[in-house]
């Protein structure tokens, strides 16, 4: 009954979260090995509208995948602000989206500092153009779930006459699969803020709980209340954006420019845990600056315990230029609470085996960063950590791992008595494709669903 | 060390990205009327370029008359937050700041000129979130065009600083491009020489 009374005021009269009407994806990362994304055009409204209608029960909430660990596969959907204007939603609804939203990610590419070789008209999938509408996002248990999903999707797509498959992408964990990592070998999901109300402790040095605000609409933020929703309230509330991207990433000349940089394998460890700033086991460098440290990389009490302020000023440890003091620069940023995202995502191609040359077959990340504020939250780490060459004052440098790089860009390595530098960066890794979608809540979702051609 | 031999005063053609600087030779750049030479876009407008005299804003707006004891009065305000919390302002990455009322027949226009270290448009809403909390904004509510729903109207506020924004057409740098980092750095550096040699004596 509370849950009814809120859906006919558009108000949660005690800020608690609504778990059965957010869509799982940024709430919980269920067990999954295997994924894919379906990325979707709307040839006309009502089929997309027909499409969506028959999907909306598939759809995993908050709190379903909170509670029922039995279910093996877990479904999101996303619409791009094009797609919301395929389906139908009005002209003074779509004006109400921010700006960024509205013009799309590949229209941001110079804010975001994808350019070069990763830029919008390289992209792959469509996924530059304005006809992509939908993603559907799947997450399986295993290979045979996912296979087991797209069938069935693809005889969906049959009956769904209008509604045309524009890409895909499928997502395998990489093997040994006993803790998640990616192509470079680096252990991942190390560090992943806590939402407030969600009952998570935060691991040490994760900082406090998050307001929810800062990922889903119509919640109070770090700020305050919320305010400036997209209109009508129903179609905002519960929602959150996503920013997708495609990164390739370069297996072989990452482990050709460690080689080229150590003599020996320790040194080659070293000089891949300084361009991250922990070691390929997730070990932190501010913690075991000299050599690693497996069975602390892997203690989640531990590895994220530590700040940069006081413990490494000089970043004799960690490069005040490494990824994760970009990607997350702790105490040494201010108003960090308004700039947490949540990650999601996983690995797509198979791996290079070590020591094998590179094979020319595309691998990489396929990831989504969720939030409350495109502008705020993801572009700012797009445009300001990870491609600001003047970034901490560093001058010439961008992420080394993560950024665009093009031999124009330095890394420096603080070390005494002299610093190393190393100039002229490879790149490691390329954006392939990216998007701006949103995530509506349930309710949200079957407005949508129910959207007349003369709303 | 080395000492400028001789000082020379250039307009320098747009340097894309000044990378390599020389702090000993004072340079002056000749900016555009649009205040870039070529648009570069940031997360809410133009990226206007780093000059000899760093980056840098000057906000000028008029004030809604009878509010400038308001405005004086505000001055004292801000001279005890920085006193009671020095560093109150170093996410600004400040150089200086001045505040200036000035009346040359066109009513009383109040202007804001800063000069810092780091891009006007990237930490924007650190700025903003910075002004909320030290009180900077409550000065701004006595000028025309400030937006009333400045408390939650994020957006609005940074449009504000964007549309009261006059670029310079010149700057000048006696050490050009050096930031507050390295100067208190140098001056750091000094004043540990003196003490070894103190010690040395």
């Amino acid at each position: 009954m509370a849950i009814l009374q809120q859906s006919l005021t558009g108000r949660n009269e005690d800020g608690a979260l609504e778990l059965e009407d957010i869509q799982h994806f940024l709430m919980s990362r269920p067990p999954a090995r295997a994924a894919r994304y379906e990325f979707l055009t709307f040839r006309s409204a009502a089929c997309g509208r027909a499409w969506l209608m028959g999907l909306i029960d598939k759809v995993g909430t908050a709190k379903a995948v909170g509670s029922n660990l039995v279910d093996s596969r877990w479904v999101t959907i996303g619409f791009t602000w094009n797609g919301l204007r395929a389906l139908r939603v009005d002209e003074a609804s779509l004006a109400t989206f921010p700006e960024e939203f509205r013009q799309g990610m590949a229209a941001r590419a110079e804010i975001l500092g994808t350019t070069g070789a990763n830029r919008p008209d390289h992209w792959v999938g469509g996924l530059a153009s304005r006809d992509l509408h939908a993603i559907a996002i799947l997450f399986a248990r295993d290979v045979a779930e996912r296979e087991r999903c797209r069938q069935e999707h693809e005889h969906y797509l049959v009956q769904c006459e209008g509604v045309e498959l524009l890409s895909s992408l499928d997502l395998e964990a990489l093997p040994p699969f006993d803790y998640a990592h990616e192509h470079f070998g680096y252990r991942d999901r190390l560090s992943q803020p806590v939402i407030e109300g969600t009952a998570v402790e935060p691991t040490p040095g994760s900082g406090p709980p998050i307001k929810p605000g800062e990922f889903f609409l119509g919640y109070p933020d770090e700020e305050g209340p919320a305010a400036g929703m997209p209109q009508p309230g129903i179609l905002s509330r519960n929602g959150s954006y996503v920013a997708y991207l495609r990164m390739k990433e370069h297996v072989g000349a990452f482990r050709n420019f460690l080689r080229e940089h150590g003599e020996t394998p320790e040194q080659q460890e070293l000089i891949a845990a300084k361009l991250m700033g922990r070691w390929r086991s997730g070990a932190p460098l501010v913690l075991a600056p000299d050599k690693d440290d497996p069975s602390l990389g892997a203690d989640f009490q531990r590895n994220n315990a530590f700040t940069y302020a006081d413990t490494d000023p000089n970043g004799y440890a960690c490069p005040l230029g490494a990824h994760i003091r970009r990607m997350n620069p702790r105490d040494t940023a201010v108003n960090m609470n308004r700039r947490k995202m949540i990650r999601r995502g996983g690995t797509y191609g198979p791996p290079l085996p070590e020591g094998a040359p590179e094979d020319g077959i595309e691998r990489g990340i396929a990831a989504f960063v969720g939030c409350a504020s495109l502008v705020r939250q993801f572009e700012f780490a797009m445009n300001v950590w990870a491609n600001d060459p003047n970034f901490h004052e560093l001058g010439n440098e961008r992420d080394p791992i993560f950024g665009t790089q093009d031999r124009t860009f330095d890394m420096t390595i603080p070390k005494r008595p002299v610093r190393k530098k190393i100039r002229g960066l490879p790149a490691f890794t390329t954006i392939r494709g990216g998007a701006y979608f949103f995530l509506p809540g349930i309710r949200a979702l079957r407005y949508l669903a129910s959207l007349g051609d003369g709303h | 060390m080395q000492h400028p031999s001789k000082e020379t005063f250039m307009a320098t053609p747009a340097p894309a990205r000044p990378k390599e600087t020389d702090w000993t030779k004072p340079a002056a750049m000749a900016i555009p009327k649009d205040g870039y030479f070529t648009l570069e876009k940031g997360r809410y407008g133009p990226i206007f370029p780093k000059t000899p005299a760093c980056h840098g804003f000057s906000v000028v707006a008029k004030v809604i008359p009878g509010r400038e004891q308001a405005i004086r009065d505000y001055g004292k305000k801000i001279e005890e937050a920085v006193k009671a919390d020095p560093f109150v302002l170093a996410p600004l990455r400040l150089h200086y700041l001045r505040w200036i009322l000035f009346d040359v027949g066109s009513g009383l226009h109040f202007m804001y000129q800063g000069i810092f270290d780091t891009d006007f448009d990237k930490y924007l809403e650190d700025a903003v979130a910075l002004f909320v909390k030290t009180g900077i904004t409550t000065v701004f509510v006595n000028l025309e065009g400030w937006p009333e729903d400045w408390k939650t109207n994020v957006a609005g506020v940074i449009k504000f600083f964007h549309d009261h924004q006059c670029p310079s057409f010149l700057e000048y740098g006696e050490y050009p491009y050096v930031t507050a980092d390295e100067i208190k750095k140098a001056l750091k550096l000094k004043a540990a020489f003196a003490d070894m040699l103190d010690l040395m004596q």
